[in-house]
């Protein structure tokens, strides 16, 4: 079972799209059935996944790998390859929740071409969770690109008014990312080839020749390779497609954009980026460049926010800024800020992934986003303006919630550099904190001119709460911020052998703490091992105790 | 040269010619038979040529299996007095070109009805057009290429002005023949230069001389040999419609009837870029350090003109024809990289273009296929406003057309991406990363249009309500081109297998025995 494990859990929706193939579409109730029924499902056969994983988080490498290189297309050597480690590991219980969450969320939502919407939906699922598990570059960029059409259908056919243009703003914006990516890709494989004398995508076998490229090719690979992640992160000035995309896409499409797609450039980043070209990135200038996007981003996602008039759009610019701060993490190189980015997409993925959910229970209701249409709706939808409440201060970041574990990690590691691209942590680190004052500033307004005061509305006054169905998509995202926010420790005790190893690799002379540097040595092993009790490992991870 | 008649021909011959005999033999049949078919009946012409398709690919089988028992090291035989010589290369575009002309017979019953216009001659020209096809790619000599080339065309020509009473048709027959003819001039030309400096006709004594030639002159080529260069290229790439030699094309392919489109996009241009490889790459084999800048500025244009031309089109087989010029100009970069001469580029180049050349009659004959499904009796269906909403009235066809689309695209895991993918690494591989960051940056564009198709089909209300009626020979075709795009896309194995034995390409030794 646990061989495949990875296997079972990336083809569990596809299974259910094709199943639905046979339904006719008339039948729309069954066809909603048969949708959540797989989307649980594909939820529950991943739930395994947290113990056997726990089990072996501190062991080095790759756990549950699947398949052989060379397995699927031998003569150009391709295989199908899955692995995950911690940081895929988190992305891929995010996105088997989120998209069971949006699919239930779309119940009631979709009235039109049923059944559609829910095999495309199905198909996306199963691109965005090979996207995290190949280890095969090849089978990486057919997730990654094939997961553009079910997502480009639907936004451009459930989508709002401007769907046509979104859509196709969408696709045609990252595929220019990563079709430069591609040649990046054929790059890396031809100059393995060349040193090797063997054609592989492997990506653990690329690992080995690819930081040796010479630094006047690495840049151009790096920059081949940013533009295709930057683009779906979105950072700045990469993001203009993402409002549209967002206003544009129906509620459980932003869920599933915003909680799950955005996550895969950064994902790119952590999981190619930076040990591929760890010249590049630990490049002074480049490394300015990047923090510097990054800022900028942060800052001006928040202020755009400020301005917005409809929620959506709203709630889509604050992800450009929340993604500043997932990139400045990264780039800050460092164990604290990379795993405080990562567990930060995951924060994002669930408050953000949260907060379109609430748009879209309002505009479900009212057929609007307008702010100026509502106001005081805390009165007639008690229920909802509590979990609304919680999931705006969760996003804002506010301590004993999952945002602020997150943000506080990232600035943590920005603030301990001394030297970012010419510049000290301390002074990018003064900008970046600005980003969470604005986010305070801009849901707190919203929050009050949307909830507080009296219904000045008569369209308002007959509102109906939270139903049970919309109840259930929202508990279990309360309860991981909450978890999240109270208590983190096994959050970042599942990054900590990925993230060590990263810093080990792209910053060779780094000062690492902690229990998985020692075992870096040791095989990888592919048996869980019985969890060895530690008697006391505080809830911050082992390298911030040694700053103290 | 002294001697009797059997010296000309050995008993192999006609084993080697068989694909070809077979081909004509029910060519001639249809033509007879057609007479005295009553009205109703014409349907059997149709399925009278698919059985020919069928027993000419037995043909080709026949061959191929003859080779197999002499080794896996046996790659060809010359026939005819080295006129033709059946090598792999030639008998992996024969099952193209059969392919290809069975999906277009398919295809065809049921719109030459609607026409009014079912007439045997119809499948019997597009049956001589394949045995010129044939003549192209196997050709040798270069007049038994020229005479392949002529008999291709002039049936094509024909059939282009098919349908006797619609203006259209009649114009772009006649704008086809006129430039068809002209470049065929230009292109006879440049041989006959060949043929004056070598004293041979065949491309074997013509690369042979210029080798010596240009180790004489040190790599410098004489200008009597670029000016027979240049008038040769011009031909070959008139008829592969490369920029700036494409003005024909369009037109052709609006005014010709929709299912003979199709077949002259994959057929036609197949047997266009064997000839074109052929000689380029066998016989000019010398020459590669001249052609290779043409081909350069050649294929930046083509793929530039044909990417900004489509994006403004609004007639569907318009847009495609510009697509598939477009297309033209990623295969040509597969030359570019040949060119280079370097291991493994060069043998990674040729295996692009012939993998794109596979996956393209599939994806590109599909979409033709649903385009061709949009005729009905009083509807010319051919503008992008007539494929608006296909979803409510064909959804299976609706959802097919996205497929070919996205793969002409070269979205994976679909076939065409399988092209574009050999192309961009040959061209990674020989060092030309600008064209290919070019080239990565048209195909974007592509997207576009080609979703602007997809848009109007599955997102835009339609215009009609009532459902799309669709042929059995129809569906038969669509679901071979369909399930032929997506098999490939997801396990190409085979048929990459297929072109690396094609060009004798040993997959555990890179060295490459390209077409010799």
């Amino acid at each position: 079972m646990q061989t495949h494990i990875l296997s079972i859990v990336l083809f569990t929706p596809l299974v259910g799209a094709l199943l639905l193939l046979f339904v006719p579409s008339e039948k729309k109730d069954a066809v909603r059935w048969i949708a959540n029924i797989f989307a649980l499902a594909g939820f529950l056969v991943s739930l395994p996944l947290v113990p056997w994983f726990w089990a072996q988080r501190f062991e080095p490498g790759f756990k549950f790998m699947e398949g052989s290189t060379n397995n699927w297309i031998p003569s150009i050597g391709a295989g199908y390859v899955l692995g995950i480690d911690g940081i895929s590991f988190l992305l891929i219980m995010l996105t088997t929740l989120l998209g069971w969450i949006s699919i239930l969320s779309s119940w009631t939502a979709i009235e039109n071409r049923v059944k559609e919407y829910y095999i495309w939906f199905l198909v996306l699922q199963t691109g965005m969770l090979g996207v995290f598990m190949a280890l095969d570059f090849f089978l990486f960029f057919v997730f990654w690109e094939a997961m553009l059409v079910p997502m480009y259908l639907l936004i451009g056919i459930w989508g709002g008014p401007r769907k046509l243009y979104a859509a196709i703003k969408f696709f045609l914006y990252t595929l220019f990312g990563s079709v430069l990516m591609l040649l990046g890709i054929l790059f890396l494989y031809f100059h393995h080839q060349t040193v090797t004398g063997v054609y592989t995508f492997s990506v653990t076998a690329l690992y080995e020749t690819a930081p040796k490229i010479a630094f006047h090719y690495a840049i151009w690979l790096f920059l081949a390779f940013f533009l295709g992640f930057a683009i779906k992160v979105p950072m700045f000035p990469f993001h203009t497609w993402l409002p549209d995309a967002h206003v544009e896409a129906p509620t459980a499409g932003s869920v599933i954009l915003a909680g799950v797609l955005l996550k895969m450039g950064t994902y790119g980043f952590v999981r190619f980026s930076l040990p591929f070209f760890p010249s590049v990135v630990m490049d002074s200038r480049v490394r300015w460049w990047m923090i510097f996007l990054s800022v900028v981003g942060i800052i001006y996602g928040a202020l755009v926010s400020l301005m917005q008039k409809d929620m959506k759009k709203l709630v889509a610019y604050s992800s450009v800024s929340h993604l500043g701060f997932c990139t400045l993490g990264i780039f800050a190189l460092n164990p604290l800020g990379l795993s405080g980015s990562v567990l930060q997409q995951i924060n994002h993925g669930i408050s953000t992934g949260a907060l379109f959910l609430i748009v879209g229970v309002l505009y479900e209701r009212r057929h609007t986003r307008e702010i100026s249409e509502y106001g005081g709706i805390s009165n007639v939808m008690p229920a909802y303006a509590t979990i609304a409440m919680i999931m705006f201060l969760s996003s804002m970041g506010l301590p004993l919630l999952n945002g602020f574990v997150g943000e506080f990690t990232i600035l943590q590691g920005t603030f301990m550099e001394r030297d970012l691209g010419g510049h000290s942590g301390l002074f990018w680190t003064a900008f970046a904190v600005s980003g969470v004052i604005l986010a305070a500033a801009y849901l707190l307004w919203l929050y009050q001119r949307v909830f507080f005061g009296n219904v000045t509305n008569p369209k308002n006054e007959k509102l109906h709460d939270l139903t049970p169905r919309e109840l259930v998509t929202f508990v279990p995202l309360v309860i991981l911020a909450f978890w999240i926010g109270l208590y983190p420790k096994p959050f970042f005790e599942i990054l900590e052998q990925p993230v060590n190893h990263l810093v080990k690799t792209v910053r060779p002379d780094y000062p690492l703490s902690g229990r998985t540097v020692n075992a870096a040595a040791q095989p990888k092993s592919l048996t869980p091992t019985p969890e060895v009790p530690v008697a006391a490992v505080e809830a911050m991870p082992e390298a911030t105790k040694r700053n103290r | 040269m002294p001697g009797t008649i059997s010296q000309y021909f050995t008993g192999t011959d006609y084993l080697l010619g068989l694909p070809i005999i077979l081909l004509t033999l029910f060519a001639l049949g249809i033509l007879l038979i057609d007479l005295m078919l009553p009205p109703e009946w014409k349907w059997a012409n149709a399925v009278t040529a698919f059985v020919g398709v069928l027993f000419a690919s037995a043909g080709v089988w026949r061959i191929q299996v003859a080779y197999a028992q002499r080794g896996p090291s046996f790659t060809g035989q010359t026939a005819f007095a080295q006129s033709m010589v059946v090598d792999r290369f030639a008998i992996y575009f024969f099952y193209l070109f059969l392919g290809g002309t069975a999906i277009a017979i398919l295809m065809s019953v049921r719109y030459l009805e609607i026409e009014h216009e079912h007439h045997g001659e119809f499948y019997a020209l597009m049956l001589f057009s394949v045995v010129g096809m044939m003549c192209m790619a196997a050709g040798l000599d270069v007049v038994l290429i020229f005479i392949g080339l002529e008999l291709m065309a002039i049936s094509t020509y024909v059939l282009v002005g098919f349908l006797r009473t619609d203006r259209r048709s009649n114009e772009a027959a006649l704008k086809y023949l006129l430039l068809g003819a002209f470049s065929s001039g230009i292109f006879a030309y440049g041989l006959s230069i060949f043929y004056g400096l070598s004293g041979s006709t065949n491309l074997h004594g013509i690369s042979v001389y210029l080798r010596r030639q240009m180790a004489m002159t040190g790599g410098d080529a004489d200008p009597i040999i670029v000016i027979a260069l240049l008038t040769t290229a011009t031909g070959l790439l008139f008829k592969i419609a490369a920029i700036p030699f494409h003005q024909w094309l369009p037109d052709a392919y609006e005014g010709a009837p929709t299912s003979i489109t199709g077949f002259m996009s994959v057929a036609v241009k197949a047997a266009a870029w064997a000839m074109l490889l052929r000689i380029l790459v066998y016989g000019l084999y010398p020459l590669r350090s001249v052609y290779v800048p043409l081909v350069i500025f050649v294929s930046i244009a083509t793929m530039t003109g044909a990417n900004l031309a489509a994006l403004t089109q609004t007639n569907l087989k318009r847009l495609l024809a510009y697509s598939s010029i477009a297309h033209v100009g990623y295969m040509l970069l597969g030359l570019i990289a040949f060119g280079s001469g370097q291991m493994p580029a060069s043998a990674d180049g040729i295996k692009g273009i012939l993998i794109y050349l596979l996956v393209y009659t599939f994806m590109n004959l599909g979409a033709f296929a649903v385009v061709t499904s949009l005729r009905q009796r009083e509807v010319i269906g051919d503008e992008i406003d007539d494929i608006a909403g296909l979803f409510f009235r064909a959804p299976t066809e609706a959802i097919l057309m996205l497929i070919f689309l996205l793969s002409l695209a070269g979205i994976p895991p679909l076939a065409g991406f399988y092209g574009k993918y050999f192309i961009f690494l040959s061209l990674i591989e020989s060092g030309h990363y600008i064209l290919a960051s070019l080239a990565v940056l048209y195909a974007v564009f592509g997207l576009y249009y080609y979703m602007r198709i997809a848009n109007a089909m599955l997102m835009r209300p339609a215009a009609e309500k009532e459902p799309l009626p669709v042929s059995l020979g129809m569906k038969v075709a669509l679901g071979l081109t369909a399930f032929a795009t997506v098999y490939i896309g997801i396990f190409p194995e085979r048929f990459i297998g297929l072109v690396n034995w094609s060009l004798g390409l040993n997959p555990t030794s890179p060295v490459a025995m390209l077409m010799r």
